[in-house]
């Protein structure tokens, strides 16, 4: 059941320019975000995903726009992915005009289209069972895919989630961030065993990739969504991922060791090394995009939140 | 002679999974031959077995299922075989397909039902007799309906599907047995009839739907026991009770009561919930605020003890509502005493 993919090859794999662009955007996307906590402009909360910015993007080309995508609190870089939209996700993000979700939802929660996200660890995944089973029927070769995080895997909705889409055979796919801490718990303090023996347990097929390379990812992840797809049945694949920033926002007590290992493992700086013009002319572009997009959308009046739209 | 309640809801899951092919119903041990604890499925599965599913033992993850049903424009009923174990999907019902309708900047329809049965006076203890309505009352987003001998089960339950919001029905376990009420007849003394803008509220009278001595609001699961309190209030006491058994527990519809209540005066509000955040005291509030001056007493609250329910039946009685608390509790608001 379980499959290994070996680990990248010491430098990474040279990328199509667009998926250099798209890594780009999210990292800059999110390095701005901690920048405006920084300066008090943003209000509230939010969750980056610096570092893993590769998963949703190595995902992008094996989905297409019937399939469902749920997301959880850390999933600015997957609603980029799917939508290459910072401008709506920053105006939600804000609660500016053209938030995606009228400023309501804010980082945690936004729907659009076959997009959702949550707040609450784990919900999702009956939820996606749920669209699975509709989808099984209706519209079978599309799937329900559902990000977590390796802290996820403390919530028995998953399990409850997993066992009916194993029973049922649904064309769920879980696709785990290992990115080895929840919060400020590291997994071998929070999660016994390991998650190919909790998918073995179900009858799932689980797949680990240790990869960081966005090219080598796709090649492992193809696979995997094309037997969800043409089987109908559940599958987990494990991506060993790196958090290089902190959770939320300047709450980070790793000590500087495990930080400085994480920042070792970024896809970041590992291709600015390999190939530094290719990566200094995409960076430069997309840093100065999404500062075009902070300023445009800072100046949006507030969103307005309709009557109608209360429920 | 009508059907029991059970067979109503029955026949109304049925025509309803005949009328909408979208429609799921899911549930522990609802399919064939068994058809569900209190046999409320029966014959569903073997009609439809792709949309009867009985599931594993997993409450949070089968109304997850559904709300994954109702985001994909499908429509979802659940059995939580008994409302206790409503608690284990909570987090979905509040946080998930709740606030689903809203928090996303626009109303999003959700389309499903939890069914609930629910109550006490079957001996089946602690963890399976409660009434948990009262933890659900206030939730944005969410309907509260309770099966009544009065309402049509097909009409409720289309009613909550078509409406866009999820709701949970609470189905009192006793009343499942009892007979429906039907042409506006209760017995050779009480009549009644559907009032309130979307005939929601049952108004059960004697002789004159105008004129009581006091109104005594009550859920479905409590009708019939209400009902018989009225008849003895009658018999006995000589007082006029009017019973109110609204279909609909939350959003409260406090217009539909207003009229009776204002030309009473007095008003009882009985439920069997334990005592403490009860549906009576959102109705007592409402009330009392919008025609304070109409009363001639504070509306009184009359519900089960603040303790746990006994499986014994001699001591399920010191805890849960009894008939004669609800028949002290009109005789003392009307009489003063």
């Amino acid at each position: 059941m379980t499959a290994a993919v070996t680990a990248a090859p010491p430098a990474p794999s040279r990328l199509a320019d667009d998926d250099l662009d798209l890594l780009l955007l999210i990292r800059h996307f999110e390095l701005a975000l901690l920048d405006m906590f920084g300066r008090g402009e943003l209000h509230g909360t939010t969750h980056t995903c610096l570092g893993q910015e590769y998963v949703p993007v190595a995902l992008r080309p094996l989905l297409a726009d019937g399939d469902h995508v749920f997301s959880n609190h850390r999933g600015h870089g997957h609603y980029l992915a799917r939508f290459g939209d910072p401008h709506g996700l920053l105006a939600e993000v804000m609660g500016r005009q053209g938030a995606v979700c009228r400023g309501v939802g804010g980082s945690q929660h936004i729907l659009r289209d076959r997009y959702l996200s949550t707040g609450v660890q784990g919900e999702s995944v009956p939820v996606a069972a749920g669209v699975a089973l509709h989808l099984r029927r209706a519209e079978p070769g599309h799937l329900a895919l559902v990000h977590l995080g390796d802290g996820t895997w403390g919530e028995g909705a998953v399990y409850e989630g997993l066992n009916m889409a194993a029973l049922w055979r649904l064309p769920l796919l879980l696709v785990v961030e290992h990115n080895g801490i929840a919060q400020s718990t590291p997994t071998s303090a929070q999660l016994a065993g390991d998650l190919a023996g909790r998918a073995r347990a179900f009858g799932v097929a689980h797949t680990l990739v240790t990869s960081t390379d966005t090219n080598t990812v796709r090649a492992a992840l193809a696979p995997v969504l094309r037997r969800v797809r043409e089987r109908g049945t559940p599958a987990v694949v494990e991506l060993r991922t790196h958090r290089v920033g902190p959770h939320s926002k300047g709450d980070d007590t790793r000590r500087p060791e495990e930080i400085g290992y994480a920042r070792a493992q970024d896809w970041y700086a590992r291709y600015a090394r390999a190939y530094p013009e290719q990566f200094a002319a995409h960076d430069e572009r997309q840093r100065r995009h999404v500062a075009e997009v902070v300023r445009e959308v800072a100046g949006r009046p507030a969103s307005r939140w309709e009557e109608a739209g209360r429920g | 002679m009508a059907e029991r309640v059970v067979e109503n809801l029955n026949q109304a899951l049925h025509a309803l999974l005949a009328d909408d092919p979208g429609l799921y119903l899911l549930g522990e041990d609802l399919v064939d031959p068994y058809g569900g604890a209190f046999k409320v499925t029966r014959g569903l599965s073997t009609r439809w077995p792709e949309r009867v599913l009985s599931t594993p033992l997993s409450e949070g993850g089968i109304v997850g299922v559904a709300g994954g049903l109702a985001l994909a424009g499908q429509r979802a009923i659940v059995e939580i075989m008994f409302s206790d174990f409503v608690a284990l999907a909570f987090d979905q019902i509040l946080n998930f397909a709740s606030k689903s309708t809203a928090m996303y900047g626009r109303a999003v329809p959700m389309r499903l039902v939890v069914r609930c049965p629910t109550g006490g006076n079957r001996g089946y203890g602690p963890t399976h007799s409660q009434s948990l309505q009262k933890h659900f009352v206030g939730i944005p987003g969410l309907t509260l309906c309770e099966m009544s001998p009065f309402h049509d089960n097909r009409a409720v339950l289309a009613g909550l599907l078509g409406s866009g919001r999820p709701g949970l029905f609470f189905e009192d376990k006793v009343l499942y047995t009892n007979r429906m009420y039907a042409d506006g007849v209760v017995d050779e003394l009480f009549r009644y009839d559907l009032v309130g803008a979307d005939g929601d509220v049952a108004r059960v009278w004697v002789d004159d739907p105008e004129q009581c001595d006091c109104v005594l609001v009550v859920p479905g699961g409590l009708a019939v026991r209400a009902v018989a309190v009225a008849r003895e209030l009658l018999l006995r006491d000589d007082i006029v009770c009017q019973v109110l058994v609204p279909s609909r527990l939350w959003p409260l519809d406090v217009d539909g009561l207003l009229p009776a209540v204002a030309r009473a005066g007095r008003m009882v509000v009985a439920e069997e919930s334990t005592a403490g955040g009860t549906w009576g005291a959102e109705l007592a509030q409402a009330v009392h605020t919008r025609r304070w001056k109409a009363l001639r007493a504070p509306v009184r609250l009359v519900h089960s003890a603040d303790q746990v329910i006994p499986t014994a039946a001699h001591l399920e009685r010191t805890v849960l509502v009894q008939d004669a608390d609800i028949h002290r509790a009109v005789k003392e608001v009307v009489t003063g005493a």
